[in-house]
């Protein structure tokens, strides 16, 4: 189990105050757009930075003081960083040589690591002579060679094209599952995160803004951002009426009340922002039980979905997502009244 | 309606003539006109002179200096490896043979002390942040502003009895006595280091400075200690820059001249003022010139081997 408190800084904040638990055997992601810190995290936790205040556990240990090769942590860097001047075999060796392991017992393990990252015959290769998915594989196995306590990955699968990458996530979640190691996973593609997390935390300039399983982010988002970054939202302004255990009434500006998730913090009687999902809203003939009304300004064909973006009345945007059930054809055209009916469950307070 | 088509030539940029015709006409030409300077200057300062001292090599030592021409004989290498005896009988000689050993010995030494010094130092300035960087390269070139005697008699002046490095021991209290460093062979090492420096810190600078330092991350990740990251990554990927800054250092060093006899006092012949002797006061110009050759020679032979077995690792892996 990793815990990080504090704040790293390097004269610009770059994380502050942050603070998270990782627990064993679990494939964590970082997830957040470019500069939000999360690289920074990482190499905290690799030993590469060192953090102005706070501290760093390992299984309750601090290693906050470890350089890097002291500690039981392994990088797979963004660029591979392979050695250039050694085969791939000498490669994954690496780090067996640096722990002084005998030469039989290393040639097994490097022979394993191949075999697992399925590049068997290829370990008297040079780097040079690899392709980019390749050289990922290579880098992947010399850091599991070490079999470390954590594994740090850092947009190991960005340099690589849709297809490559696609097969690479589930090989990463594979190999977490098999090897039982806790991975830790940094990346800026929500896809990515959410499907191969066990947990994921949202970070946005320095902070971590929420953290928890795929569903709970996409199905409870407590902040804006966290709202916006991953999938879709709308936003709409609303009247705490009442709080509870986590549960709300809110009153939205059409006049609806209606029950809503809340996060920790929520006043009553103050205005909080909703958010809503726009799979979660259905459209229906206006003058039909609805939540509140809205007029069709545009429709957008998706193929497999069609999105209609509503102006409500009183002039806030709403976007509502429907499969096309029926093929390419619309029941509601351009310009029509029609009422948004939201599934329960759906309305989603934020903290921000 | 008829439409008339004019033909039209495509014309050429430039002014036309005869001469500037006949060179664009002839690629060939053109290439030969653009490297001509350089093939003029690197002809008549270099490849000339080396032809000269070539044939002179091969010619008959003149009896009151300089050479006969017209009269041919290998009797200047001959000399090289032989003496001859009153009655004509080779006998082997191996004096010459010691001073080349001796030069190779302290340009090797040099060499190495040299790498000692400057791969520090390049390492250091390599890891310095940017601006301070440029700094540091700008201070390591200035002692070639200086003219290679001032800086030679610089050191006379440190190093000799009751020079500087002397009375600022003696003033200290850790010696009694002038340590007499001057004209030994520690002087001629520490001559030659400092004069060859530059030529062994500049290369592996722009070695280290091109290196991939993620790489150094990567290690440090897997486990390497500092001296172990420098051991198999640094050094391993600086590899080329260390062999050209020891190239640069060792071969000046095998004919250098002005230091041995500065700083070693002439004591010792070196293969640089024996030739220098050969053509001043020894007078016999064709021997002066073999051993130039051979030197020339021998340092060839070391390069070809050097390359076979280097060139021959890297195409069988």
């Amino acid at each position: 189990m990793t815990k990080v408190f504090g704040a790293g800084e390097d004269g610009v904040r770059a994380l502050n105050a942050v603070s998270v638990a990782i627990r064993e055997n679990e494939f964590f992601t970082l997830l957040g757009p470019s500069g939000c810190g999360k690289t920074t995290l990482l190499r905290l936790i690799a030993g590469f930075e060192r953090p102005t205040a706070g501290d760093i556990l390992l299984d309750g240990q601090p290693v906050t003081d470890l350089p890097p090769f002291r500690r039981p942590v392994n990088t797979v860097f963004q660029s591979y960083a392979l050695f250039p001047h050694m085969t791939v075999a000498e490669n994954i060796a690496f780090g067996l040589e640096m722990r002084r392991v005998g030469k039989a017992e290393t040639r097994a393990v490097v022979e394993e690591m191949l075999a697992l990252v399925k590049m068997s015959g290829m370990g008297g290769r040079k780097p040079a002579q690899l392709s980019g998915g390749q050289q990922q594989r290579v880098a992947l196995a010399r850091a599991l060679a070490n079999h470390p306590k954590v594994l740090l990955l850092d947009e190991p699968l960005s340099a690589l094209d849709f297809k490559l990458r696609k097969e690479m996530q589930i090989e990463l979640k594979r190999l977490q599952l098999q090897t039982g190691i806790t991975f830790v996973f940094v990346t800026h593609d929500q896809e990515e995160a959410l499907t191969m997390s066990d947990r994921i935390a949202v970070m946005s300039q320095g902070e971590i803004l929420q953290i928890g399983s795929p569903t709970e982010i996409y199905e409870h988002p407590t902040r804006r951002f966290v709202a916006n970054f991953i999938g879709e939202s709308n936003f709409l302004e609303a009247e705490v009426l009442s709080v509870a255990n986590g549960a709300a009434q809110v009153r939205l500006a059409s006049g609806a009340t209606l029950p809503a998730s809340a996060p920790a913090g929520i006043q009553i009687g103050g205005t909080a922002t909703v958010a809503v999902r726009p799979e979660r809203a259905d459209l229906v003939r206006s003058g039909a039980d609805s939540t509140f009304t809205g007029r069709v300004e545009n429709i957008v064909y998706l193929g497999t979905d069609t999105t209609f973006h509503l102006m409500l009345p009183d002039g806030q945007p709403f976007v509502v997502r429907m499969q096309n059930h029926q093929g390419a054809q619309q029941p509601f055209a351009v310009g029509e009244e029609v009422g948004v009916k939201l599934s329960p469950g759906a309305p989603q307070l934020l903290a921000d | 309606m008829t439409t008339t088509t004019a033909r039209v030539e495509p014309r050429p940029l430039g002014k036309s003539g005869p001469t500037s015709d006949l060179i664009r006409r002839r690629p060939w030409l053109q290439r030969l006109l653009l490297i001509g300077p350089a093939l003029a200057t690197i002809g008549v300062f270099g490849i000339l002179p080396l032809c000269l001292m070539g044939l002179v090599s091969f010619l008959e030592r003149g009896m009151n200096g300089g050479v006969v021409w017209g009269e041919y004989t290998t009797e200047a290498y001959v000399n090289f490896l032989f003496d001859r005896d009153l009655d004509d009988s080779l006998i082997f000689n191996s004096d010459y043979l010691q001073i080349f050993l001796r030069s190779f010995l302290q340009s090797a030494s040099t060499t190495v002390l040299a790498l000692l010094i400057g791969f520090p130092t390049a390492l250091y300035m390599a890891l310095q942040p940017e601006r301070r960087r440029n700094l540091l390269v700008f201070l390591v070139t200035i002692p070639f502003w200086t003219n290679l005697l001032v800086r030679n008699y610089s050191w006379i002046l440190l190093l000799r009895a009751n020079g500087l490095i002397d009375t600022a021991l003696q003033s200290i209290g850790l010696t009694s006595e002038p340590l007499n460093l001057l004209y030994t062979d520690f002087a001629i090492a520490v001559g030659l280091t400092y004069s060859y420096l530059p030529f062994m810190v500049l290369p592996i600078y722009a070695s280290l400075e091109k290196l991939d330092w993620r790489l150094v991350e990567a290690a440090y990740d897997l486990g390497a200690n500092r001296l172990r990251a420098l051991a198999r990554v640094i050094i391993p990927l600086s590899a080329p820059g260390i062999i050209a800054g020891a190239i640069l250092v060792f071969i000046p060093c095998l004919g250098a001249y002005v230091t041995p006899v500065l700083l070693g006092g002439g004591k010792t012949l070196m293969i640089g003022n024996l030739i220098q002797l050969q053509f001043g006061s020894s007078r016999n110009w064709p021997f002066g010139a073999a051993l130039s050759f051979s030197l020339l020679g021998l340092v060839l032979i070391t390069m070809v081997i050097y390359l076979v077995r280097y060139r021959g690792k890297a195409a069988h892996p």
